[in-house]
């Protein structure tokens, strides 16, 4: 336990509209695990839904205590959408045993604590809960998709003085989430250190293409065609990473994973309104055979460009192997390694 | 019986259980009467799914739960093979179970250690002379045993690393495979994850091989077998069982259900299909029907077969005490769970437990048994799947939606049986229906006010009038090992 003067810092996780799948990340976390890593950043876990004894009686009496002030709470953790519906009810979550819209408890709670966390897209900008119809009249804490309000208002700010901050992703990192509230804990975290969406810059100032074992595919424009192929999956599969916003290939995912080099696309999933991109997730959108969305900070026209002028310079190897699920050329050699078992591409 | 009138009591919320929970219970003179179980969440997948491209049911599904988020991957990846008519390659075959069994052995790892156990390191039962050593071991946060448990757990999960680039929520699972192919010195990396679990299991959970733990054939062995390994925390557990006649607590109607698990790509299980009502019989899941008399639900006058079944909400439906509906097969209650697989399967263990005439049926000491059990028969079979991963060749096949059709994807998550059931026309998803195991297990009444299958659990239950009560009916609802997100989704 950290021998700073720093005293514990109070967290209160609640779930409501979501999957819980925030939750399972974050104990995911290594080197060290979570309850290390929350102990050596002074951080003191006074209720999450999944890991602590209390339960009704005793955790209703805690939410009185935090809101009659006996309990002081430095972090509000929200995962799930806020739950509107029907009418603005709020009925379609009703905290278990209390008879509480749980849309008036986060309500409550945001008022009491120093800092209110959104971990995870749902409760950052309503999330997947709000795809196709939103049945439940899901929003965000202080997003509704990419409009600013949700459940707290556009201009809304924490005893602490800050915004909701989104921890955005689907599910979230456990990293994000543990670097994030150890920044909080030591009154590291201002303003500037959340980009426009207000989400931690920690991770949003890189993109998720930044250390994709693809590149050299992506380089040279040699596509992807079918799941399983290991070319570059922008043009074809609906790969998104060099757009979107995180540091997914170079923070990692258990052990040595992410969603790219587990052979499908980037969704933008740290994004608002992520799950309505308005096209099928694994098809590349095209018009004339052009993808429709490029990288944002490059003339379109220059893409173009470069991409023609690399297709055409494109090596055979990388050719070849694009459309393999395997390395059938290796570096240096023109050669198919096992070339009696496809035809080559041409 | 006593003059004493019985009195009415909301329960809730309960936690270390994965989503929000509300049960109401009528008590008479300290015992349960009669207890009703309310899924307090809605989201409405089954509506968001409604228009979409079918494919991308596999972006929205994973996320109707994040503990689950594989089996229902694989779940809406066969329903969309079925509507296909694709049967995916041996390669890919093996990928989806690897990942499956990572997902399902790593929540009955987190529900022994971080759900179930913890109750017992309640001060509730200070003075029992086991307390020292459980409550040092498994109270919650601050137990030996988490600080073991969370990185192997983790280190486990690498698999889904390697094999699905993430967990939760990976797109790796498709109708017509997986999108990672594995290469040979990846094969090698699997077989060392699952070696170094292995060990855990072995060392921690056990105190011995899993082959002896898989042999052990009746109570008898099993006694023998916490005795002679009383360190290893299935010892420990199978000790206070006993202590507490954890065998005698939460009975329920015994009828069981199992899709299969781990189908093979000549479409064979590791655990078999079927259902158990006293014996084994064959499953037909054409007679599975869902009844909505007690759900907060509208638009259904008659219990549906999930293809024509719909779920449009009514708030008010006079009623409704739940937004979960009530599933049933041939009208009956079911449970599911790894103790309906193991019945099924016929593991001799479960089966003689399950008869046994003092701690028998399912109850709170056989369903956490028949989970533990899985942990030590599923590593084996992973490691089997493992070293038949053939590098080089097909990890997944190409997959063509007809623009009509429909198709069942039936699968075996770590709480029982999950079903979805998909309806295909122009191209996009007409209705797409999914009944989760915490569906069958957590069910409100149906339209013949036969309670479900927690309902029926808790009735009979003596909660006393102390503080335990509410300890013991944890103790019965955290048995199941209850999913509620995936309940109503």
């Amino acid at each position: 336990v950290n021998s700073n003067t720093s005293k514990t810092f109070n967290i209160l996780w609640l779930q409501s509209g979501g999957c819980g799948g925030c939750s399972m990340s974050v104990l995911n976390a290594e080197s060290p695990d979570l309850y290390s890593s929350l102990a050596i950043n002074n951080i003191n876990l006074l209720w999450h839904p999944s890991l602590s004894e209390a339960s009704s009686e005793e955790f209703l009496a805690l939410i009185a205590a935090i809101e009659n002030g006996d309990t002081e709470l430095d972090a509000l953790c929200l995962e799930g959408s806020v739950m509107q519906g029907p009418n603005g009810t709020g009925r379609f979550h009703v905290l278990g045993g209390s008879g509480r819209p749980m849309m008036e408890v986060i309500e409550s709670l945001s008022k009491k604590a120093r800092y209110t966390v959104a971990i995870g897209s749902c409760a950052a900008f309503g999330g997947i809960t709000m795809s196709g119809s939103n049945p439940g009249d899901a929003c965000g804490l202080q997003y509704d998709g990419h409009q600013a309000g949700g459940l707290l208002g556009e201009d809304w700010l924490s005893p602490g003085k800050l915004p909701v901050i989104n921890i955005a992703g689907c599910p979230t990192h456990p990293n994000w989430v543990i670097n994030t509230l150890a920044q909080l804990a030591m009154s590291d975290l201002a303003r500037e250190n959340l980009d426009s969406l207000k989400r931690p810059r920690s991770y949003t100032d890189h993109l998720v293409h930044h250390g994709c074992p693809r590149n050299e595919y992506y380089e040279y424009k040699a596509s992807a065609v079918e799941h399983s192929d290991i070319g570059c999956m922008m043009e074809n599969l609906g790969c998104l990473g060099t757009q979107a916003r995180a540091d997914c290939n170079t923070v990692l995912w258990n052990g040595d994973g992410s969603c790219l080099r587990g052979g499908y696309a980037c969704i933008n999933c740290t994004a608002p309104e992520f799950e309505e991109p308005g096209h099928s997730f694994t098809e590349t959108p095209k018009i004339a055979g052009i993808p429709v969305g490029l990288p944002t900070d490059m003339p379109k026209a220059w893409f173009i460009a470069l991409a023609s002028l690399s297709k055409a310079a494109t090596p055979k190897r990388l050719k070849v192997n694009a459309v393999s699920d395997h390395v059938r050329i290796a570096p240096g050699s023109n050669v198919i390694i096992d070339a009696d078992k496809e035809t080559e591409p041409s | 019986m006593s003059n004493q009138p019985s009195t009415r009591k909301i329960l809730g919320p309960f936690n270390r259980i994965e989503g929000d929970l509300e049960v109401q219970v009528e008590v008479e003179q300290g015992t349960i009467i009669k207890a009703w179980v309310n899924s307090p969440l809605f989201r409405g997948f089954e509506q968001m799914l409604h228009g979409k491209v079918p494919q991308d049911a596999l972006v929205y599904t994973p996320r109707i739960c994040g503990i689950c988020s594989v089996a229902q991957s694989i779940a809406a990846a066969q329903a969309l093979a079925a509507t296909q008519g694709l049967t995916p390659c041996s390669n890919g075959s093996l990928a989806s179970n690897l990942i499956l069994a990572t997902e399902n052995l790593a929540d009955h790892l987190s529900h022994f250690y971080l759900f179930f156990m913890p109750d017992f390191a309640r001060d509730t039962y200070k003075n029992k002379p086991w307390f020292n050593d459980i409550s040092t071991r498994f109270k919650a946060q601050t137990g030996t045993a988490a600080k073991q448990v969370l990185p192997a757990r983790a280190a486990f999960l690498h698999l889904t690393g390697l094999l699905a680039g993430k967990w939760p929520h990976s797109l790796a699972l498709q109708p017509g495979g997986t999108t990672r192919p594995i290469q040979a010195q990846e094969k090698i990396q699997i077989l060392t994850t699952l070696g170094v679990f292995r060990t855990f299991l072995q060392d921690v959970v056990f105190g011995g091989e899993l082959e002896q733990v898989i042999a052990l054939s009746n109570e008898d062995e099993l006694q023998v077998w916490a005795q002679k390994h009383a360190a290893a925390d299935f010892s420990k557990f199978l000790m206070l069982a006993d202590d507490l006649a954890l065998g005698q607590l939460g009975g329920a109607s015994d009828n069981f259900m199992s899709y299969g698990a781990y189908q093979n790509a000549d479409n064979d299980h590791l655990f078999k299909a079927g259902i158990w009502q006293q014996q084994y019989q064959a499953l037909n899941p054409d007679h599975i029907k869902e009844d909505i008399t007690h759900s907060w639900l509208n638009a259904q006058s008659e219990a549906k077969h999930p293809y024509q079944g719909s779920t449009i909400i009514d708030a008010e439906q006079s009623n409704g005490y739940s937004w979960c509906k009530a599933p049933r097969l041939n009208e009956q209650i079911i449970e599911v769970g790894a103790i309906a697989r193991q019945m099924i399967d016929g593991h001799p263990l479960i089966r003689h437990l399950v008869a046994s005439n003092n701690n028998g049926g399912a109850n709170v000491r056989n369903r956490v048994v028949a989970r533990l059990l899985e942990l030590a028969l599923v590593v084996p079979a992973m490691e089997d799947w493992a070293r038949q991963l053939k590098p080089k060749e097909a990890f997944c096949l190409p997959s063509n939606m007809p623009d009509e059709g429909q198709g069942a994807g039936l699968v075996e998550a770590a709480r029982g049986s999950l079903g979805h059931w998909l309806r295909v026309k122009n191209g996009r998803i007409l209705n797409y229906q999914i009944i989760a195991p915490t569906t069958w297990n957590f069910s409100p009444r149906d339209t013949n006010d036969n309670p479900g299958a927690l309902e029926l659990a808790l009735q009979g239950t003596h909660v006393g009038e102390d503080e335990n009560a509410s300890v013991i009916i944890q103790h019965i609802i955290r048995s199941f090992d209850p999913c509620m997100v995936c309940t109503v989704h």
